[in-house]
């Protein structure tokens, strides 16, 4: 017989992705991986995700973390996703060292929402309590949870992702040199 | 150049002159040693330990000791790259290091050599201090978020340029580099574009203005080869 019988389909890798504190740029960058997408599907099978839409993630292998921290609704997704994925990756500068949200951190958060919402249009902070509560500072995530991998970059690109992506799908050590490695 | 001057840097005899340090020497030879705070035309200044090496067994910084005959110097190993990426990371959070918002990224030593040494994350708390930034100067913006004091402003305005515009003040944790003039401005100071100190720094602290973003991101010194390749590929020219 030419063909042998089909190889026991893969296990796939569940993967968890949420944006916190960021702009969804590294999102973004991940479908930059063009026609790998199909190549990914075949691989990975996505939890709570902007892709998927589902709110609160169950166990996964791999919980891909965009943006830093600057509230405390960041926080709760922050530990569920810790508590539920094997592996953490912090995706991007803003959840490596907080990025550009971070730099409000020289300001009083108190004066900035002052500025915003009273000073210019002589409204008042608003207090629904929907709305999740502003943290003092912006922290990158490390700050918060214990953190696995990383990959920096503004945002990383679409290969840089593939690249460690698939490391670790498929058990290498993932890697990532220069001049994959940025920070800009 | 004879048998006698040499001495070996990872195993590979590296020949050097009487005088040069470890770190010249091993430039010379296009063998790349990591550093910062180093300027081949100023007097070594030792502070930034990213160099650091060991000779025949003790720790040292390449740049401020002298090449000898028969040294064992060790410089490209885990210990040593290790210990380089934790004192990179200790930088990278002692400042503000935002490099997607910096006009030097791509062309930063710093970040040149975090990526050599595949620092992927500054690992420590972000100290996220509060700095000044000092426009008063029509034609040099000073953005102290990036400072990390290396001296090498210092050095090139009293060595080179003879004006001593910039110092360092405070101690420990609470050293900054100051302007010396009375309002502690750098408009204030005879401080000029054409000066040897506003082309040194080797991160983003001094920058030139109206010459934001002429190089785009992408073609810049560090971004296709990284810094050391670019030094032994320098000797190769040069030989």
């Amino acid at each position: 017989m030419l063909h042998a019988a089909a190889t026991p389909a893969r296990k796939k890798v569940r993967i968890a992705t949420t944006s916190l504190s960021g702009c969804f740029g590294c999102h973004m960058s991940l479908l930059d991986i063009d026609e790998r997408l199909l190549e990914l599907v075949d691989l990975v099978e996505f939890d709570r995700s902007p892709i998927t839409d589902i709110k609160h993630c169950g166990p996964c292998d791999v919980a891909i973390v965009e943006g830093g921290v600057c509230n405390a609704e960041n926080v709760h997704v922050l530990r569920e996703l810790r508590a539920n994925a094997k592996v953490l990756v912090a995706l991007g500068a803003c959840a490596i060292n907080g990025g550009l949200p971070a730099q409000r951190n020289h300001l009083d958060v108190g004066d900035c929402l002052t500025r915003v919402y009273c000073d210019r249009t002589g409204g008042e902070v608003p207090d629904d309590p929907e709305l999740p509560l502003l943290l003092d500072k912006v922290h990158p995530i490390n700050e918060v949870v214990r953190v696995d991998y990383f990959v920096p970059g503004c945002p990383p690109s679409g290969d840089a992702i593939w690249k460690y992506l698939t490391d670790l799908i498929f058990g290498r050590m993932p890697r990532l040199e220069h001049p994959m490695l940025r920070f800009d | 150049m004879n048998e006698y001057d040499k001495f070996s840097l990872d195993g590979r005899p590296i020949y050097f002159e009487r005088g040069q340090s470890i770190l010249e020497a091993a430039l010379a030879a296009g063998v790349y040693i990591p550093n910062l705070c180093h300027h081949p035309e100023f007097k070594p200044h030792g502070s930034c330990k990213l160099c650091t090496v060991k000779v025949n067994g003790r720790f040292g910084s390449a740049c401020t000791i002298k090449a000898m005959p028969g040294q064992e110097v060790a410089s490209d190993t885990p210990e040593l790259n290790g210990n380089r990426r934790v004192l990179l990371q200790m930088l990278f959070v002692e400042g503000n290091h935002f490099c997607p918002g910096c006009e030097k990224s791509g062309n930063c030593k710093l970040q040149a050599l975090a990526y050599d040494i595949e620092m992927l994350t500054p690992h420590y708390r972000h100290f996220y201090p509060v700095r000044e930034i000092d426009a008063t100067h029509p034609d040099v913006l000073l953005d102290f978020n990036r400072c990390i004091m290396c001296e090498l402003c210092v050095r090139a305005s009293r060595d080179v340029d003879g004006k001593s515009v910039f110092a360092l003040a405070g101690r420990g944790t609470a050293s900054h580099v100051v302007v010396n003039s009375p309002s502690g401005k750098l408009g204030d100071t005879d401080f000029a574009l054409t000066d040897k100190a506003a082309s040194v720094c080797p991160v983003g602290a001094i920058l030139s203005k109206r010459v934001g973003f002429a190089v785009p991101i992408g073609e810049r010194q560090y971004d296709v080869d990284p810094i050391s390749a670019q030094a032994s590929a320098r000797q190769a020219e040069e030989a």
